[in-house]
């Protein structure tokens, strides 16, 4: 049963990926955006991450995306090109990135490299929303506080760069 | 196995219709109420009383011509309807409308699923609705109905944040985000007298969310027509304003559940009672909602609608920041006393 | 555990079953009478000048950013919501600790009052 729904998420998450690259409608792309977020929220369910799948649509599906959207939809871009010309410089870093990434899942594939680490200890019951607590306010207290002053450094940041705008 | 899975899909079943029903049902008593409140009958020629009405009205708008405007974008066009109604009718499925029974020799509860995320699961879809709404007042190409989505949107993500704050309260005092667990922590004390202010927040900010009056800035008749839904006729009008009525009555329902003890009765037990008991249960749950429902439909024809920047004032600057008094306020109480 | 989220995958299979077996029905019902003014934007009567999806104020993109920010703060209360009685038992840091994250939240808002990115006018 797990295994089957891990196929049917990873498929649409799969398919979804693709069409955000493929498509030439920026629009479709955000869509097929928030369809890969949810089928992955679908896999951490499966991975038992029940807090992480409902944060994942939450922050991205219900507010990064929505952001996305509305710059689209402000700047009102056309279709965009179907391909990159040889000369554009972004090819050429386009290719190296490609070429970096499939030796990566070729490596991972073949276990000659161990990107992912030792898990530690049980699985069961790591995901919920409790133990999530339990570990963020005592073992992960720093990273934490650390965490606000980031998201207060963003927050300033978004608005002065609107400030013009703004009076 | 099987008996598990015919079980599900019965509650399923259960639900969908029940909703499908109670929006029908709740869309005449709006008209009713509008009419009791105007001095006047409302519809009453469709069976008697008009309570035949949801039925010629659903029958109508499924037999009606279905424009797609010559400039739309048609795929996304299509799709925001279904991108409102599916998460307004997923939504519903961890509330829990009953205490339960005991059949076929297992527990039955009355709820779709009982997870233990169950209030971040329903503020997770109720996050994904906002796409129906943008997209299809984008895609429509209409200039009306892209200001209704960008305004409405705008207005539900600024409101989702007081929804969630207010929740914390309730949190902290729980200590658990199941929704069963808030109601049974809720026998012999509702949460409105702990947390009131939360209650007031929360009441507020899901009016808000719904789009209903006064924050229907999304649709604003007078000034947009009808806001992002202008252009869309037939059956996928009809798919909107289910989504919309399914999301009414889901935020009914939650408030009941969060603050007003859910399905239990007051001083009444109703889980020793049985089968009596569980019969209670969704009465006492039922008649709770209905009044928010009705609450709902009283707002709508006694309150005049706010300006744009009043609604953002109400929720950024009064709201939010009353929220994280009450959170705090709560936590140091909680600490301290 | 996974068990209890069994139903919402079944359920989500038939809603969107549902949806796609109405869309289906009701295109077999309705009526098709085409005529060109009938696929025009409707705008109250008067002939639609320019394309609808123009630019609209940058204000809500700025509303968009800071929610981001802020929806992020709100997702952190909710795992300190739940072991913030058990925590206690400890001693009370845990207050303390939320103590200096909203404290850092409420900076930003009220940075975000002062430079008016919350006025609509």
């Amino acid at each position: 049963m797990t295994e089957s729904l891990f196929f049917i998420f990873a498929t649409m998450a799969i398919v979804s990926a693709l069409t955000v690259v493929v498509t030439r409608n920026p629009i479709y792309s955000a869509v097929s955006l928030v369809i890969t977020l949810f089928s992955l929220a679908g896999i951490f369910l499966l991975l038992e991450a029940y807090f992480l799948a409902v944060v994942q649509i939450i922050i991205y599906a219900g507010a990064i995306m929505v952001l996305f959207l509305f710059v689209i939809m402000l700047l009102n871009p056309g279709k965009e090109a179907k391909f990159l010309s040889l000369t554009d410089p972004r090819t050429l870093i386009v290719t190296l990135l490609s070429i970096a990434f499939i030796g990566m899942i070729f490596s991972l594939v073949s276990g000659s490299v161990n990107y992912i680490g030792e898990v530690m200890g049980s699985v069961e019951e790591l995901g919920t929303t409790r133990n999530i607590g339990l570990t963020l306010f005592t073992k992960y207290l720093l990273p934490f506080e650390i965490a606000s002053l980031l998201l207060l450094v963003a927050l300033v940041g978004a608005v002065l760069m609107t400030k013009r705008n703004l009076r | 196995m099987l008996t598990d899975i015919a079980i599900i899909i019965t509650k399923i079943m259960i639900v969908i219709g029940g909703t499908f029903t109670a929006v029908a049902y709740l869309i005449l008593a709006e008209r009713k109420v509008a009419g009791f409140v105007q001095e006047r009958y409302g519809p009453n020629r469709v069976g008697i009383w008009g309570l035949l009405q949801p039925i010629a009205d659903g029958v109508k708008t499924m037999l009606k011509e279905d424009i797609t405007p010559a400039k739309a974008n048609r795929i996304i066009y299509h799709l925001a309807p279904a991108m409102v109604l599916a998460p307004a009718l997923v939504t519903f499925a961890v509330v829990p409308f009953g205490s339960g029974i005991d059949a076929f020799g297992r527990h039955i509860a009355f709820q779709i699923a009982d997870i233990n995320i169950g209030i971040l699961f329903i503020f997770a879809i109720t996050s994904i609705g906002v796409y129906g709404v943008v997209l299809g007042g984008w895609s429509s190409n209409n200039k009306y109905s892209l200001l209704g989505g960008v305004r409405s949107s705008a207005q539900m993500i600024s409101y989702e944040l007081a929804l969630g704050l207010s929740v914390v309260g309730i949190l902290l005092l729980t200590g658990s985000l199941r929704l069963n667990d808030i109601v049974e922590a809720q026998i012999g004390m509702w949460n409105v007298f702990r947390q009131p202010v939360a209650f007031m927040i929360f009441l507020v900010a899901v009016f808000a969310e719904t789009n209903r009056l006064p924050f229907d800035l999304a649709e604003s008749e007078q000034e947009l027509i009808a806001g992002y839904h202008i252009e869309y006729s037939g059956f996928k009008y009809s798919m909107f304003m289910l989504g919309e009525y399914s999301n009414i009555i889901t935020a009914s329902a939650l408030i009941v559940t969060l603050f007003f003890g859910g399905w239990t009765v007051p001083f009444i037990d109703v889980t020793k009672l049985g089968h009596l008991g569980a019969f209670l249960s969704v009465v006492s749950f039922a008649v709770k909602t209905g009044f928010f429902l009705f609450l709902y439909l009283w707002v709508r024809w006694t309150l005049p609608r706010f300006r744009y920047d009043q609604l953002m004032h109400l929720g950024w600057k009064i709201l939010l920041p009353l929220a994280l008094l009450n959170l705090l306020f709560t936590a140091a109480w909680i600490t301290y006393v | 555990m996974l068990g209890e989220y069994l139903p919402l995958f079944f359920l989500g299979v038939i809603v969107f079953g549902l949806i796609a077996v109405m869309l289906f029905l009701v295109r077999l019902l309705q009526p098709k009478r085409r005529s060109e003014t009938d696929l025009e934007p409707y705008e109250s009567g008067t002939t639609p000048t320019s394309f609808a999806r123009t630019r609209f104020s940058v204000k809500f993109f700025i509303i968009a950013i800071i929610f981001i920010i802020f929806d992020i703060e709100v997702v952190f209360m909710y795992p300190w919501a739940v072991v913030f009685k058990e925590l206690l038992n400890i001693g009370t840091f845990i207050f303390i600790e939320m103590l200096t994250f909203l404290g850092i939240l409420v900076v930003g808002l009220i940075y975000v009052w002062k430079m008016g990115a919350l006025e609509w006018d």
